[in-house]
């Protein structure tokens, strides 16, 4: 070969200087964190006033039609122990000594419902390399799409709350997870979830107004009642209920660069299993590094040419034909 | 209980034949939950000569709690009540009237002291001193509290005795109170609440004291834990359509024509502690009790639910009992929950999934085993190869 190891040289500084003239000189910037839509829609969840009577696993099933999912040898009732390709939605119970009162940490216990929490910039939809998963631009909900899912189960590593499900006992297997009855809103409809709840522990809506009741119920003295909306945060079918105490925040509002469902719960948030996460979304920080790294294919290209080198380097005569 | 005893049960009980006394003997231990044998006991019990006198004491009341235990259609129940349990004074089945009855009374308990059984039918006025029931020219109030002391035991029929019921609704004219209220603490009243209670609850109460000698277990307002240890919501025959969210709106909708959930109707069902779904009344069978014909339940048992919270007004749903109210014998061993097989198996997942264990120390074993043995196997085949290949060279030499 009759490339000189100076021509190499010159090569390799034009070209870094082309490529790297070609491109803006502005630095590299931090991908915009993405905004909550303005129609977006969603769910709370007010874990103080549910009652665990998995009403919302019921109909999550029926509309979605789910299989039973069981988890006793005798096979009798559908009763799941964590989200999976067959549960959407999930009511767990957390226990703490003798377990006697209700939204307390100790001793007490607190039921939490756990299903995709919808957020505002999905990891699931960042990973995606085939954009099975996408986001609604109305509503907001995380939908996917079986025909152009290629199985390779990026969006189950990348959720922070580990929702996106994998059907491992299918021949054809699919992703599996709620999308916010996507079906049933196109309908005119809204969640199974949050129609069926009897107590108005979920209720659907526009996020801001469900930002608004959450701020709402945490404004409210304890031990004193309050009107609850039932199913819809908009709805006339209200209950007076006791208000019990709530921990001072709204769960989904920042975290993870927030989600369209919000939580709150009388027991703090991590014992119920929901991961403290930072106010910027995981999506967020990963396109940031992502697009830092090949910004104009600078540093691609330099380290491609460093590798050039070594193995110009070390290619002695022998070695070329 | 022997042969020819039974065979005397039908002089006895005079009408009754001795199929129908052992069936009822069996209705009561189960409703008591017992175990059938414990019917034998019970038979005995009743059986037995000495049955200890009943005196029925009736204050603000509307008879109703008689008529439940009257109406009851097994064959002849009515003569088997007054047969079983020796009812010496009853103002409304009393043959008797005026001073002749109270003179038998006041006999019954002097000639019985210490045995009678005393039931309290109705609420207890107290205000003004109790004039606003007066028998036989005494305010209720001082009959419960002479006779009180005198009885083996108090049963309180029907919600009026056992917290107040109807005439205790506010504003409460006559200040009227249960039989617990009225006699203090001194005494502990055995409450059948209910408007009327199930007669069949008070029968077992009756039949329990007399067979064991004791009180049954009783929870915090004194009713017997087995047929007050369980909300209504949990026992429901249309408990499924409540967690399918399946609910009548209105009566005579869809959902109520199809025997859905009432709870929006205002059921109380899941804040009455009561055995309604699984006893029924009236002995005709199945869906005989108000929610199994379509009427909510309004808490007629409970205190501050019956003729308290309206009628239309949504039940409270905060209460968690999945497995009951912790139920504990004599023994101190633990009945209900999984003994009943009502529990759902693990009924909430926990927050954290179980996950399976990891490997068993023999797999762990064996698989290092398979891994040493072919490490071993590479080994010896790559010094074989590196042998020949060497061999090879030597020979490539050679040439």
């Amino acid at each position: 070969m009759g490339l000189s190891r100076r021509d190499f040289l010159k090569v390799s500084a034009t070209g870094g200087l082309l490529a790297a003239s070609a491109l803006s000189p502005v630095p590299v910037l931090a991908r915009e964190p993405r905004e909550r839509l303005p129609e977006a829609v969603g769910i709370l969840y007010d874990a103080t006033v549910c009652i665990g009577c998995k009403a919302c696993m019921a109909a999550c099933k029926e509309y979605n039609n789910l299989p039973p999912d069981h988890s006793t040898p005798d096979s009798i009732w559908d009763n799941p122990l964590d989200l999976s390709a067959k549960t959407y939605n999930i009511v767990k119970l957390y226990t703490n000594g003798t377990g006697q009162f209700k939204d307390q940490e100790t001793n007490g216990y607190s039921f939490i419902r756990r299903f995709c929490m919808h957020c505002v910039d999905p990891a699931c939809v960042s990973a995606c390399p085939v954009s099975a998963m996408t986001k609604d631009h109305d509503t907001g909900a995380v939908v996917y799409n079986k025909d152009a899912c290629i199985g390779c189960r990026y969006c189950q590593v990348a959720c922070p709350y580990n929702i996106p499900k994998f059907q491992w006992d299918q021949a054809f297997p699919q992703i599996k997870k709620c999308q916010l009855c996507s079906h049933r809103l196109a309908q005119g409809n809204y969640p199974a979830c949050c129609e069926f709840c009897p107590n108005g522990a979920s209720i659907f809506g526009n996020v801001q107004d469900l930002l608004k009741e959450a701020k709402r119920r945490l404004a409210l003295t304890p031990g004193q009642t309050a009107t609850y909306p039932l199913h819809r945060v908009d709805s006339q079918d209200r209950r007076e209920r006791l208000v019990t105490p709530y921990q001072n925040y709204i769960y989904g509002k920042t975290d993870g660069g927030g989600t369209q469902v919000l939580i709150l719960s009388g027991v703090p948030y991590e014992k119920l299993g929901l991961p403290t996460l930072p106010g910027e979304s995981t999506a967020a920080t990963s396109e940031t590094l992502m697009h830092s790294l090949y910004k104009g294919m600078i540093a691609p290209y330099v380290v491609l040419g460093g590798l050039f080198y070594i193995v110009y380097k070390n290619t002695t005569k022998q070695d070329l034909p | 209980m022997q042969d020819k005893d039974l065979e005397r049960l039908p002089e006895h009980f005079g009408m009754v034949s001795r199929r129908d006394f052992l069936k009822v003997c069996a209705v009561v231990t189960a409703s008591l939950g017992l175990p059938m044998a414990a019917a034998v006991k019970i038979a005995e019990a009743v059986a037995s000569p000495q049955r200890p006198p009943v005196i029925w004491l009736s204050g603000q009341e509307c008879t109703g709690c008689t008529e439940t235990l009257l109406r009851a259609t097994h064959p002849t129940v009515e003569s088997l009540i007054l047969d079983l349990i020796s009812l010496d004074y009853h103002e409304t089945l009393s043959a008797a009237a005026g001073y002749q009855v109270e003179e038998a009374k006041r006999k019954s308990i002097e000639a019985n002291r210490g045995k009678f059984i005393l039931v309290v039918e109705g609420a207890i006025p107290t205000k003004d001193g109790g004039v606003y029931c007066m028998i036989g020219g005494k305010p209720m109030l001082d009959l419960v509290r002479e006779t009180a002391p005198l009885a083996a035991a108090i049963i309180g029929i029907g919600s009026c005795a056992s917290w107040g019921g109807i005439p205790s609704a506010a504003p409460n004219p006559t200040g009227a109170v249960g039989a617990q209220e009225a006699l203090g603490d001194k005494f502990k009243v055995i409450n059948i609440p209910g408007c009327p209670p199930n007669p069949y609850n008070f029968l077992s109460t009756v039949l329990y004291l007399l067979t064991f000698k004791k009180v049954p277990d009783l929870d915090a307002q004194g009713r017997p834990r087995f047929a007050y240890r369980r909300l209504i919501h949990e026992g429901c025959e249309r408990r499924a359509h409540f967690d399918a969210g399946r609910f009548a709106l209105e009566f005579g909708d869809e959902g109520h024509r199809r025997g859905w959930c009432l709870y929006k109707l205002g059921c109380k069902g899941p804040e009455t502690f009561n055995n309604c779904p699984a006893l029924l009344f009236g002995d005709v069978g199945a869906r005989s009790w108000p929610v199994g014909t379509g009427c909510p339940c309004f808490g007629c048992s409970e205190k501050g639910v019956g003729f308290t919270a309206p009628i239309v007004a949504q039940a409270s749903l905060e209460r968690f009992t999945p497995a009951g109210m912790p139920y504990k014998t004599g023994e101190g061993q633990r009945v209900g929950g999984g003994a009943l097989r009502l529990t759902p198996p693990a009924s909430y997942p926990p927050i954290t999934p179980p996950e399976g264990h990891g490997p068993s120390a023999a797999t762990v074993g064996l698989a290092a085993g398979l891994a040493g043995a072919a490490l071993g196997a590479g080994a010896v085949a790559a010094m074989k190869i590196g042998r020949q290949e060497g061999k090879t060279d030597d020979k490539a030499g050679e040439d």
